[in-house]
């Protein structure tokens, strides 16, 4: 290793050092290459990530084909009612989920005790979590959206107003899911058990939150308890988007309620910021 | 690890560092470990109870220790991992407790037992780690100088016990720090591994970097460390180079014969005499003293001896 031992004559100055630490949103970079290389080549959860929400609306369409969503005020094909739910759960599996399950996988390994080891700054590898999740979130619902389109014949909006709805609802749903991802990261006891622990809480809110059973179809108190949550919120702005205007009267308190849904996604980014940064760990629990 | 890589310093300062007449070469630095009094309890277990320990800038020192003795728990508040519950602790100047990024920018830190980056190549985790640091060495040269330029394409997860440990010391090094923590480098290896690893730590001093070592293994203190710490039940219960180790009693020679069917046993700085006294009073018919062994305590013999002595008080 003294190949390099010239340099040590120039060895920074503590001051130096500090002066010359890499930037956060630089590192932010570094580490969603590294994220989107590594997510990469696991090829299994690539393909889960990419093919569930789509799979899922295959089966939909096809076990409810013949019937169609609704009531006298508006009909449309199950396909189109069950899209918006899809893009919600999509969003709400690779930010919340996948984020939950691999910051307490990487807690595990080691990968986070590593890093804590470095100059690198946990505001960075959060950042190339975020970085991470947006790319595969993109990537995930341009191709739900393409198979609906292309293959289940679902009209996509026309109007600039509906896909700002998109925009908005999607990117404050990620960033939700993303954080509230982080703080939950903390529940499981060890790698092995993330799954265990996350995977139903997000099964448990899909059912519950109008992604496989129309939201006004099921029970009042059940619509009750999904409205504490995110999914829930998500699925009605993606509703509102890819759904008829006079649908709307199936909604809740009969409107999309805009404001309501992005002030419980807020509520939830800022209760998950409050929980990570005061319970994120960078070691195991057994680990003291 | 051919030698083609072992590291060959510039010999002007080289003659200086080998023959280590002069200060070390970081000594100008200041101490890099100052601790006073660490405590830290779990529970009803006090795992540190008073520890001082003590590394000038560019020395290696091994601290040795049963399981449970408190080493991994000192390390790891030495590395700002765990917090300590009394004490002075120094590190680089600063307290690991409050230090920041550039206070981590100087240190390095191979773990026991790492699992990480699998899907990642070998090259890519030490390029990675090296943009994290302000003034890196080059990422080749380190996967070079670890022995793995062979495998730089490989992925990590494909890497066998021994080179997955190689390069937890590159991509502890990588960021060129100036104290490097080694927690049990060497379990697993076998001994040209072993060899080949205790030839990149001796490179390494050289180039000025101070090494804290945990270790089980007694003569790897004895081949690396300038000093050897002994920790007992949370405290250092002895200090010292790894020659002068527990004093000179700890290291008086042993003779051991048997007379009348007894064993016996007899500590002297003098064995030749004795051996001769014996020859005299004890031989047999045959002129041989029944099974005489003259033992001079090696530094195992001496480790174990400050522990089983503490049992006995």
């Amino acid at each position: 290793m003294t190949a390099t031992a010239p340099a040590t004559a120039t060895r920074p100055t503590t001051t130096g050092a500090a002066a010359r630490l890499p930037g956060v949103a630089r590192l932010a970079l570094v580490r969603a290459g590294l994220e989107l290389r590594q997510f990469w080549r696991e090829r299994d959860a690539v393909i889960f990530v990419f093919a569930y929400p789509i799979i899922m609306l295959a089966i939909f369409s096809s076990v409810f084909g013949g019937e169609n969503q609704g009531t006298e005020v508006a009909e449309i094909g199950y396909a189109q009612y069950f899209l918006p739910g899809m893009v919600a759960t999509g969003i709400v599996l690779t930010s919340f989920q996948s984020l939950a399950v691999s910051i307490a996988v990487e807690r595990d390994d080691g990968t986070l005790r590593r890093l804590r080891a470095t100059p690198l700054p946990a505001a960075a590898y959060v950042g190339g979590k975020v970085l991470l999740t947006l790319a595969t979130s993109v990537v995930q619902t341009v191709l739900l959206l393409a198979v609906a389109a292309l293959a289940f014949d679902v009209p996509l909006p026309d109007d600039a107003g509906r896909w700002t709805t998109f925009a908005w609802v999607f990117v404050l749903g990620s960033a939700t899911g993303t954080i509230c991802g982080v703080g939950f990261s903390a529940l499981p006891r060890s790698g092995r058990s993330a799954s265990a622990v996350v995977t139903p809480v997000v099964l448990v809110l899909q059912f519950i939150s109008g992604v496989f059973f129309a939201f006004f179809a099921l029970p009042g108190w059940m619509q009750t308890v999904a409205s504490v949550f995110p999914l829930k919120w998500i699925a009605q702005g993606m509703r509102s988007v890819f759904l008829p205007e006079d649908m709307a009267a199936l909604e809740t308190g009969g409107s999309w309620q805009h404001p309501a849904t992005a002030a419980v996604l807020v509520a939830w980014l800022i209760v998950g910021l409050v929980v990570g940064v005061r319970t994120f760990r960078w070691r195991r629990r057994d680990d003291g | 690890m051919t030698s083609t890589t072992t590291p060959t310093p510039p010999s002007a300062s080289a003659a200086a560092r080998r023959g280590r007449a002069g200060p070390p070469p970081g000594a100008a630095r200041g101490p890099a470990v100052r601790v006073r009094g660490l405590t830290k309890r779990y529970g009803p277990k006090q795992a540190v109870d008073g520890l001082d320990l003590d590394l000038e800038a560019g020395e290696i020192v091994a601290v040795l220790g049963p399981n449970g003795a408190g080493k991994t728990t000192t390390v790891e508040i030495l590395e700002g991992f765990r917090d300590r519950d009394g004490g002075d602790v120094r590190v680089l100047g600063e307290d690991p407790a409050r230090a920041g990024r550039a206070w981590r920018a100087r240190i390095g830190v191979v773990a026991q037992d790492s699992r990480d980056q699998a899907e990642l190549t070998v090259a890519e985790a030490v390029r990675s780690t090296a943009r994290y640091y302000p003034a890196p060495r080059d990422p080749d040269e380190v996967v070079d100088a670890v022995g793995l330029a062979t495998k730089a394409g490989a992925r990590v997860r494909s890497l066998s016990g021994g080179q997955r440990r190689r390069l937890d010391v590159a991509l502890g090094v990588v960021g060129r720090p100036e104290l490097l923590f080694l927690d049990e480098p060497t379990t697993g290896f076998d001994p040209q591994a072993r060899r080949t690893f205790w030839d990149l730590v001796l490179g390494l001093r050289e180039s000025g970097t101070t090494v804290l070592l945990t270790t089980h293994d007694l003569a790897e203190a004895a081949h690396l460390a300038d000093r050897v710490a002994v920790v007992r039940d949370g405290r250092v219960v002895a200090e010292g180079t790894p020659d002068t180790l527990g004093g000179p009693d700890a290291r008086t020679p042993l003779v051991t014969w048997t007379a009348d069917g007894v064993a016996r046993a007899e500590r002297t700085d003098a064995p030749t005499a004795l051996v001769a006294h014996l020859v005299a009073t004890a031989a047999g018919p045959d002129g041989e003293v029944p099974d005489l062994c003259i033992t001079r305590p090696s530094l195992e013999d001496v480790y174990l001896g400050l522990l089983t002595t503490e049992d006995d008080r």
